[in-house]
């Protein structure tokens, strides 16, 4: 949050509440992350029955935050900074209600895993879940406070997930073609995996959403050279 | 002389950028006898514009806003240094009747005179000969209360005291009878701190459709209203201009750390 205070206390009081808030649904998200991933590939459907029950907790959040941040829209009418920060509340918001509908989405996904899927398979799609989980639990740190490198540094390694997903896909394509009888199983997990993805996804908006409030200019201006990096041009 | 541009002459639709200067001031000094209250300020106020003067109370808004109309020559202990121009021409070279009729302004509480609605707005173009006859000045009354969107509400009342008008319509007569003379410049200083939500909505409009023919520097408290009402927005502070830009920026990212104090409600 913004240096300085607020003359009238009770605007502060509320950023600060709108702030807790957002820290309190990004851990309900990593933990629903984590749990999904437990919950499809240790076969817990009573761990996957709690993911679908939290879920609705998530959203009780988001509702919550939008309320607030409407609240101060209308009482405080908030300028530059202040105005950017509340617009960053609901965008965050609205990318952890999406990261814990993936997650519920695994879970669903999950239990139609028939056959069991080689250890190596799954091996990738939990370092794949842990890279994803571990930028989450950084931006959320970067969110608090108003850290604009680490949020940045979380966005570039997004382009880890993609290139890790991107062999995911490749290996169970092989095993498919292998054998057809694999073919329900790694579809199962193509689909988790692009949840997973999916959810890297949504952790680098909240990076760019983190870079704007606090720079006042979207992140991707400011980043010329990721396509050096990629060696892909445009 | 006192020619109305035409709305087809009319910046109103340029950005600021593109847009020429109808008043700039370059190095502008005020002192109240040994106290200095602006500092060395510049600032160019665009044609068809609404610029709005913003800053803390204390800061210089009015003693800037009342540098243009040299209405500080008035105040026996008020020093004015610098360079002030109106359409590139100084205006102490200009007779200062002619400039006031030029640049024209509206007060904070609104000041009808003790005339009638009429005569109010009548009052201006008839000691600047505007007018040669009864039906010349009439026009004049007619089209000035219709641009100032009053007409309607007293075009039968006008031989009524301009004082029996509620709150806002005295503001938007005060408004009438600064057209009146054809003004190129309006200068109001917090036009609408007396008047309640509605009223304030409706001279914010009739501000709006101003510019298209004048050109309005407004000085306001009202955060709100300045992003509503203006297009370009400065920033004064202890009589220092520290910050002009598009009002959109000012608002949204202002560059200077005390600009971004002043319209979040961080001042100390
Ligand atoms: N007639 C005067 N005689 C002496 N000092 C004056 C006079 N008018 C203004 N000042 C001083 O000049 C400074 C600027 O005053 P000014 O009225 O321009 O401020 P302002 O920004 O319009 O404030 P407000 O928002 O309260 O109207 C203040 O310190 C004020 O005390
Ligand atoms: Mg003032």
């Amino acid at each position: 949050m913004p240096e300085s205070k607020h003359i009238v206390r009770a605007y502060d009081e509320e950023l600060q509440t709108l702030n807790e808030l957002i820290g309190r649904m990004g851990g309900l998200a990593e933990v629903q992350i984590d749990n999904a991933i437990r919950a499809v590939f240790e076969h817990d459907t009573v761990l996957a029955k709690e993911v679908a029950r939290s879920d609705s907790q998530v959203d009780e959040m988001e509702a919550e935050i939008n309320a607030l941040a409407l609240k101060l829209l209308a009482l405080r009418q908030p300028m530059a900074i202040d105005l950017r920060y509340i617009l960053s509340a609901l965008r965050i918001a609205s990318d952890l209600e999406r990261i814990a509908d993936h997650a519920e989405n695994m879970c669903r996904r999950g239990a139609a895993l028939e056959v069991e899927p080689k250890a190596s398979a799954v091996a990738g799609i939990k370092r794949l879940g842990k890279l994803v989980l571990a930028m989450l639990k950084d931006v959320l740190d970067a969110s608090l406070a108003g850290d604009v490198d680490k949020a940045v540094e979380v966005w570039l390694r997004d382009e880890e997930v993609d290139e890790l997903y991107g062999s995911l896909f490749r290996e169970y394509l092989t095993y498919m073609m292998e054998n057809p009888r694999n073919i329900g199983s790694y579809t199962t997990l193509l689909f988790v995996a692009k949840n997973v993805e999916r959810i890297g996804d949504h952790v680098t908006n909240i990076a760019e959403t983190i870079y704007f409030r606090v720079k006042a200019k979207p992140l991707k201006d400011s980043l010329p050279n990721r396509d050096e990096t990629t060696g892909e041009s445009d | 002389m006192l020619q109305t541009q035409t709305s087809s002459l009319s910046y109103a639709h340029q950005t600021v950028e593109e847009t020429p200067s109808k008043v700039s001031a370059r190095g502008v000094n005020v002192f109240y006898g040994a106290k200095q209250a602006l500092f060395d300020v510049d600032l160019d106020v665009p044609v068809n514009h609404v610029t709005a003067l913003i800053g803390p109370s204390g800061c210089g808004k009015s003693t800037f806003l009342r540098c243009i109309n040299r209405m500080n020559d008035v105040v026996e202990i008020c020093r004015v240094e610098g360079d002030i121009r109106l359409d590139e021409g100084d205006i102490y070279d200009l007779d200062v009747v002619e400039l006031r009729a030029r640049v024209g302004m509206v007060f904070q509480k609104p000041n009808p005179f003790p005339k009638t609605i009429f005569d109010n707005v009548a009052y201006g173009p008839r000691i600047h000969g505007l007018a040669s006859n009864r039906d010349e000045v009439e026009e004049i009354v007619f089209t000035s209360l219709e641009k100032a969107g009053l007409l309607k509400e007293v075009r039968d009342r006008l031989s009524e005291p301009g004082t029996s008008l509620s709150g806002g319509q005295q503001q938007r007569l005060c408004i009438a009878r600064a057209i009146a003379v054809n003004p190129e410049v309006i200068l109001m200083d917090e036009p609408c701190s007396a008047l309640d939500p509605i009223a304030t909505a409706r001279i914010e409009e009739l501000i709006d459709e101003l510019r298209q023919i004048y050109t309005i520097v407004i000085v306001t408290h009202s955060m709100q209203q300045a992003a509503r009402v203006s297009q370009r927005t400065a920033f004064l502070h202890l009589g220092e201009l520290v910050e002009v830009g598009n009002t959109e920026d000012i608002f949204t990212n202002p560059r200077d750390e005390r600009t971004q104090g002043y319209i979040t409600g961080r001042f100390g």
